[in-house]
């Protein structure tokens, strides 16, 4: 260490010689991470328990970043990955991080099923309207209108309501915040990880280098006020109303509920067929 | 017969099962305690027999969204230390390709079955095939090795699942075992050995104590990385992209490319010896060779002892394994060989194969669709064939 560097306050949590990480100044991703850590540090959580999924997208290099066991599987299905994780060791404490499209287009079927089984993991999805590492597509949460480069014209699908289809799935656990909402995000994914069975966080994150650029929000600070502005803390409001709009942005705690775990479930199945 | 014991590990024993019932036992006795698949004719009495059994050997069976979500549960599952497998027919094969990718690129050591049926697409669900010989070997993108078996008994399905286990575990590799529908559907005595008696291979494990220094594919001299699993403190990192030693990225240098994807292949290239296994029934001086597998081999058999019966010199190769393909074996016999002959239940698949290690010698090629398998005689008809020429 150089004299006079002080150390990281999260460098026990990233691991050595993948740092400098890929994403843009300015990225919601970094936010994202240290809100992980953060949640992981106030946990006191064994980091030799935890491991991290990813998919594909920008926020995929995120599992390579954080110090703990982890695997960036192929596009859209480190939900799958991550349900044989934890059914073959229930003991680790298994999360996945990845983007809107990794999750909801190419990886939606894996990711209602899981929700759906009530399997033990915890999903953070890192939702920034677009897809960023191959240029800026417009994807299953792209907002109507939303210029990109294969929506020449403007955007003309409707955009997935992230919580209110995670809620619909059975996820026991539901939030939305932005990566503007540190704090709130951090107490979020402490509960997420301290919850039994699927729990769902939505961020919504900022891409100011394509999905900004493209749609006259073009420096982080634009992005976030845009946050700042349209963001309201509404708790337990009804999910199916809280579509993303340029006005709003509902975030909050949507579901919080208990329910069998399909773990749970697992194991006293198990022993059932053992006895007879 | 032995009483179908309730918990027990290895059914020791002699049985009369079916080729998927006895492929599920196979992987039990190996030590696999997890199952993910999705339902499929003609492979789902395994998923169903799997159901059953790994609760009562307390392991996990699940039945995923689809074939896609399958092999990545299994590739997850032996990441995280519990020995995994799949099974499954030709379209969900199709559906797998892309993590078979993954589990090669990350070394995974994991069984896929596949009851072959007919294709292409729906095909013929309840029909046998051998038409999925190629998709095992190439069905992925990018360059590879992998292993592929082909059992045409059902004892061999229960022995050759075991093998497929061992295999998978000793190069860090998907193992395929490639049988037919009918292969997988007919019903014969099994005799499942003692379970002391069963060999059983385990990966590598590190030899080294959780350290930051720890690189999880760094290669031994056999070309084959220690495996740590998750939750034993290596904290370490896969990833699909290619990657160095420790696990980074690597996606910008070429010398990082040519090492990994030369390693995947020489890991498997450099030991061939230890990997292949064929069959030679007759063959020392044989002038006319079978060349054949799963259930087209039980035909050719009957059809070299009745060319043998009328004086003629034929002999059968048969290939216990399909992948890596035996050169050597067939180079061997090409001093006396005169003609071979393949049947496939397939547009002609394996037989492109036997033509590069013939090198010039002729080979007859006998395709079979649909439902019935080739008869002894169609067989010996092609021997005499290729002799008359």
């Amino acid at each position: 260490m150089i004299e006079g560097e002080t150390v990281h306050p999260y460098e026990r949590f990233l691991r050595r010689g993948m740092i400098p990480h890929i994403w843009c100044e300015g990225c919601g991703n970094g936010i994202i991470l240290n809100c992980f850590a953060q949640a992981l540090e106030d946990l006191n959580m064994d980091l030799d328990k935890v491991v991290v999924v990813s998919g594909i997208g920008c926020i995929g290099r995120i599992s390579g970043y954080t110090n703990t066991d982890s695997f960036h599987t192929t596009h859209g299905r480190p939900i799958a990955f991550a349900t044989g994780v934890k059914l073959a060791n229930p003991e680790l404490k298994v999360v996945v991080i990845s983007g809107d499209g990794d999750l909801f287009a190419i990886g939606g079927n894996h990711f209602i099923h899981a929700a759906r089984r009530n399997i033990d993991i915890q999903v953070i999805c890192a939702n920034n309207f677009i897809y960023g590492m191959t240029g800026g597509q417009y994807g299953p949460t792209t907002p109507l209108d939303a210029w990109t480069t294969t929506t020449p014209y403007g955007n003309i699908e409707h955009a997935f309501n992230l919580v209110h289809l995670a809620a619909a799935c059975g996820a026991v656990y539901v939030a939305r915040w932005t990566a503007l909402h540190v704090r709130r995000l951090t107490e979020s994914i402490k509960k997420a990880l301290q919850k039994e069975g699927f729990s769902f966080i939505e961020v919504v994150s900022q891409c100011p280098e394509i999905f900004g650029r493209y749609n006259k929000m073009e420096t982080p600070l634009k992005m976030t006020q845009w946050f700042k502005q349209a963001s309201q803390v509404q708790h337990f409001s009804d999910p199916a109303k809280a579509e993303i709009t340029p006005e709003k942005i509902t975030v909050g705690e949507f579901v919080d509920i208990e329910k069998p775990s399909y773990g749970r479930l697992l194991r006293e199945m198990t022993t059932k067929a053992k006895e007879k | 017969m032995a009483t179908m014991e309730k918990g027990k590990l290895a059914l020791s024993g002699q049985h009369f099962m079916n080729g998927d019932i006895a492929c599920a036992e196979g992987a039990i006795a190996a030590g696999c305690r997890f199952f993910g698949g999705y339902p499929i004719t003609p492979a789902t009495e395994i998923a169903e027999r799997m159901a059953r059994r790994m609760p009562e050997v307390g392991g996990v069976c699940i039945q995923m969204e689809d074939e896609i979500a399958s092999m990545a549960a299994v590739i997850g599952a032996s990441y995280a230390g519990v020995k995994a497998m799949t099974a499954t027919s030709g379209p969900g094969f199709s559906l797998m390709q892309e993590n078979i990718g993954l589990a090669i690129m990350t070394e995974t050591p994991c069984v896929i079955v596949n009851i072959m049926r007919g294709g292409p697409s729906t095909g013929q669900p309840t029909m046998p095939g051998q038409q999925d010989v190629m998709q095992a070997r190439w069905g992925s993108h990018g360059d590879y090795e992998i292993i592929a078996l082909a059992p045409s008994s059902v004892q061999e399905m229960f022995d050759l699942t075991v093998e497929a286990f061992n295999l998978s575990e000793t190069f860090r590799v998907p193992v395929f075992v490639l049988a037919d529908e009918i292969v997988g559907h007919m019903w014969e005595r099994v005799t499942i050995p003692e379970a002391e008696s069963i060999r059983i291979v385990n990966r590598k494990k590190p030899t080294t104590p959780p350290s930051i220094e720890y690189a999880p594919f760094q290669p031994d001299h056999d070309l084959i990385p220690h495996m740590a699993v998750f939750g034993q403190g290596y904290r370490f990192h896969a990833t699909g992209l290619t990657h160095d030693e420790h696990g980074r990225p690597r996606t910008d240098s070429s010398e990082a490319q040519t090492r990994l994807v030369q390693r995947l292949c020489n890991k498997i290239r450099k030991n061939k010896e230890k990997i292949i296994r064929v069959e030679n029934v007759m063959v020392e001086d044989a002038e006319v060779a079978v060349v054949a597998y799963g259930i087209a081999a039980r035909a050719a058999l009957s059809a070299v002892r009745k060319a043998r019966a009328m004086g003629v010199k034929a002999g059968l190769i048969r290939l216990v394994s399909l992948w890596p393909f035996p050169d050597v074996q067939i180079a061997e016999v090409l001093g006396h060989v005169e003609a071979f002959v393949v049947p496939e239940m397939n547009c002609g698949q394996m037989v492109r194969e036997v033509e590069r290690a013939a090198k010039g010698t002729p080979v007859a090629f006998l395709s079979k669709l649909g439902e019935e398998p080739h008869r002894p005689s169609e067989i010996l008809n092609a021997i005499d064939g290729v002799l008359k020429k």
